[in-house]
């Protein structure tokens, strides 16, 4: 039997040097010389000593933009949970005040957390702190499609949610709330971002403008007390879920950065071109833009209630620009993925910093409101459409291109 | 790659012409999915489209990805083509219990809620087709989660007792045997006739594949009456197909009780998300359950048929991620254990397909390690709920393509049927009835043998 320590070794080893596999087919073909013969094991060529092929890029190189990279999620994360404990604060003088204008104020906040947080989605999909199977909390924080009736009232169910629910939810506590997410054996029903930004603007019922909720929901409405007790602590889970995954990053601890940082670098490497080829074509092109734009479903975006969508395609491009640069917020200047593909090959990292520019410049010109393009009558030829369907394909261009950069590192990476 | 392992196979026939010899190279062929094949193996393993599909379809598949992945909220909601779940469901999406496209684990004391393992339910008897007659009160399957103001159907019980055995060596082990019941039922005793069958969410990876192999090859390789004598009797199972309306070929689901990957997929929206679609156009409410048949809906059908389509698209088409390490010694070693405890039988290694009308599944010589036929596999393992023509003893023999990336992408190694099994030897260890004389031989096998068994079974 593998030992547990064993196995998770193996998977590390594996999932850490693509490069292995390479050999591997290389060593099948040995292998089939040694076939036609004795069936001896003993004959059979090993990986053990081509396995570790040289890495074609500078080691020391490699570690600096390693390094550069776990600074810059740091202060990424530290930079979104600023913007979020702003918000927070914008919210505690709302829920203490609930005026027209307390909310404007707690709305604006939402809107201007939001986009620092979209800028730490090229740190997702390859199992780090924000999303790793076990207990990352990306669904709790950025969970989507929300279920409205879980938490509140909706037009067609006055009396729906968790908020009028005093038998099961006799007290709305963030460890309620929390719990309540696993309820339906998922963890994103009724908390994150989404969950916020639901009980500030309440549904998008208007066509051409964002939610409409009024401040009373939260003076003279019924349960406007839990109601503003649900926002609070929502709130307050959201920033101590950024906090947990800022503190993995945090430099000089025993954390996972640490282990980022020190692990062979190719490991690393790959995690870092994962996240943003990841995020490029699947995340981004294809579930947040391609399928919207495909299913022409008004509200089929990520933020439907306050009509934020287009600041968070944006976020997220620049993510990527972000992680390819090494340009993160909050962070001192250092080399990025760009400046290690050129030392190995500069026309290509030109290329690729050149795409990931484009496909910026083309979600940019993406008119806001973005649901306005998803509407039955809204043409394909026209300025919106074209400029989705355009950076979609930039997008997809941009992640081949970074893909491929990859390979010339001697890194070769799938992604969706 | 492709004349490499064709020139391995040609000498290994010549070689062992004369016996039912596997060739190694079919053991150790690393593009488990042919061309469809991606060289992956971290948490996005299972989750990719097939490496050789056309940017063309790539819209599909993200679509389809999406309502896969995303939550269905309860109708209406303002997302109004993600609503409709339930009334009664088991998960709120298909990526509850298949997560990152994989497999689910049972609960446990640690982890009560986790989602993944449903007891379908019958009555003695079968339908106007020849399905399982569904529970009066409860229908075909047990839902425990549902939206508020309608009750959900009751909770899974599972009691474990424990099976003591050793190798032959003397090295002891220990199985643990469930025993199922339905707790805190809300319709009212379901009585003594009910039968229980508990099911587990599979990896969902090359289903397109399996269904691309011909009728025929698997009807060939089907031995119903053991004229061969080798104590293997692999069957096919006939049931009714749902989208063609006639009786057809099962392949799909642990008895083969499904003969298509749309209907599979129309019956997992249907009983566990409560969705209703083209194929299952009604809400899945047993007709005492009037709550549940009262409750609003999220448009008829809940899923609409393009939509729908772009689902069974991306099932069809997620990728097989490569076998690895072939050339370690002891994996190699593992494969010829593998082959020589006659594991090979059922599980083989090696189905070509025939033509699909996606391309990059035509023609693919893939390597699922399953021959697509029931198997008795004894009392132990028997659920006692017979499915279409399999009996209460049968199950479709699993393929094994992936099973080494389990614990990397779903964090355990829980297997079989129900997930009884901790890890893949208690799953070897489970194998009775047709499956017991190889099971025999791994009892008798050394140490090392073993763990080159379990070696090679992890690089798959």
């Amino acid at each position: 039997m593998t030992t547990q320590e064993e196995r998770v070794e193996r998977v590390r080893s594996a999932a850490g040097s693509r490069v292995v596999r390479v050999v591997a087919v290389v060593a099948i073909a040995g292998l089939g010389l040694t076939a036609c013969g004795d069936d001896d094991p003993a004959a059979d060529n090993t990986t053990t000593t081509t396995a570790k092929a040289t890495p074609k890029y500078d080691a020391a190189l490699a570690q600096q933009v390693i390094e550069h990279y776990a600074d810059g999620v740091y202060a990424s994360y530290t930079a979104s949970l600023d913007a979020a404990k702003k918000m927070q604060t914008s919210i505690a003088s709302f829920v203490a005040a609930p005026t027209e204008d307390t909310l404007a104020a707690a709305r604006a906040a939402w809107i201007e957390a939001r986009t620092p947080y979209g800028q730490t989605e090229a740190f997702r999909f390859y199992g780090g702190p924000i999303d790793n199977e076990k207990d990352g909390p990306e669904g709790l924080i950025n969970g989507w499609p929300l279920d409205e009736q879980y938490i509140d009232y909706t037009v067609d169910s006055p009396t729906s949610g968790i908020i009028a629910d005093t038998t099961n939810f006799p007290e709305i506590t963030k460890e309620a709330l929390a719990d309540a997410n696993e309820k339906g054996g998922e963890a994103n029903l009724s908390t994150g971002w989404h969950a916020i930004e639901f009980l500030l603007w309440g549904q998008d019922l208007d066509p051409t403008g964002p939610g409409a909720r009024p401040a009373t929901d939260y003076t003279s409405a019924p349960n406007a007390e839990r109601r503003a007790t649900y926002l609070t602590e929502v709130t307050q889970l959201l920033v101590d879920n950024l906090t947990a995954v800022q503190t993995a990053w945090a430099p000089d601890a025993d954390n996972y950065r640490a282990s980022f940082v020190k692990q062979d670098a190719t490991s690393s490497l790959s995690d870092m071109v994962t996240g943003i080829g990841e995020l490029s074509r699947g995340e981004l092109a294809g579930e947040r833009m391609n399928v919207a734009y495909e299913q022409r479903d008004q509200e089929n975006e990520h933020s439907c209630f306050s009509d934020n969508t287009t600041a968070d395609l944006l976020a997220n491009a620049t993510s990527i620009s972000d992680v390819w640069n090494g340009t993160f917020t909050g962070a001192a200047e250092g080399p990025g993925l760009a400046a290690l593909v050129a030392q190995a090959d500069d026309a290509t990292s030109t290329k690729v910093t050149a795409d990931i520019a484009a496909s910026i410049a083309e979600i940019a010109k993406i008119p806001a409101p973005f649901d306005q393009n998803l509407t039955a009558d809204a043409p394909d030829d026209g300025p919106g459409r074209t400029a989705i369907r355009t950076g979609i394909e930039d997008l997809g261009t941009q992640t081949d291109a970074i893909v491929a950069a990859a390979k010339q590192l001697g890194i070769s990476v799938e992604v969706s | 790659m492709a004349t490499v392992a064709s020139g391995l196979a040609g000498c290994a026939q010549d070689r062992a012409s004369n016996t039912a010899r596997v060739p190694l190279a079919d053991l150790l062929a690393p593009d488990l999915g042919g061309d469809t094949t991606r060289d992956i193996v971290n948490q996005n393993a299972f989750g990719l489209p097939a490496k050789s599909l056309p940017g063309s379809s790539r819209s599909d598949f993200e679509i389809g990805d999406s309502f896969f992945t995303q939550n269905w909220v309860i109708a209406p909601a303002s997302t109004t083509n993600r609503d409709g779940l339930g009334p009664t469901f088991n998960a709120m999406a298909c990526a509850s219990c298949h997560v990152f496209d994989g497999r689910a684990a049972p609960p446990t004391d640690q982890d009560p809620e986790t989602p993944g393992l449903l007891l379908r339910l019958s009555v003695a008897g079968t339908d106007a087709h020849g399905a399982p007659n569904p529970h009066p009160a409860y229908g075909g399957q047990l839902q425990d989660h549902s939206i508020p103001g309608v009750p959900a159907e009751g909770k899974v019980g599972i009691e474990y007792t424990e099976v003591h055995g050793k190798f032959d060596d003397g090295t002891p082990y220990t199985l643990q045997k469930p025993t199922y019941s339905i707790l805190d039922p809300a319709f009212g005793r379901p009585g003594t006739d009910l039968l229980i069958g508990p099911r587990i969410a599979p990896v969902v990876i090359g289903m397109g594949l399996l269904e691309a192999v011909p009728e025929a090859t698997i009807e060939k390789a089907a031995d119903s009456k053991d004229n061969d004598g080798d104590g293997i009797s692999g069957r096919t199972n006939t049931v009714w197909d749902e989208v063609a309306h006639k009786k057809a070929l099962g392949r799909f689901g642990w008895k083969a009780n499904v003969a298509s990957v749309r209907q599979q997929t129309a019956g997992a929206f249907s009983g566990d998300v409560g969705i209703s679609s083209p194929v299952f156009p009604d809400q899945d409410c047993p007709t005492t359950q009037t709550q549940c048949s009262a409750a609003p809906t999220g448009g008829s059908p809940e899923i609409d048929q393009k939509t729908f389509d772009s689902v069974v698209f991306y099932t069809r088409v997620l990728s097989v991620p490569a076998a690895r390490d072939a050339g370690e010694p002891k994996v190699r070693r593992g494969a010829e254990v593998f082959r020589d405890s006659g594991c090979a039988s059922c599980h083989t290694p090696t189905l070509t397909t025939g033509t699909s009308d996606v391309a990059a599944l035509s023609n693919q010589t893939t390597h699922p390690f399953t021959d697509l036929l029931l198997h008795d596999m004894g009392p132990g393992l028997a659920d006692g709920r017979p499915d279409f023509g399999a009996s209460g003893s049968e199950w479709r023999t699993p393929p094994l393509w992936g099973i080494g990336l389990v614990d990397t992408i779903n964090g355990h190694t829980r297997f079989l049927h129900d997930g009884r099994a901790r890890n893949v030897m208690e799953a070897v260890l489970w194998h009775d009835g047709e499956g017991a004389a190889a099971k025999k031989k791994v009892l008798a096998l050394s140490a090392a043998d073993r763990t080159a068994l379990l070696a090679y079974l992890e690089s798959r």
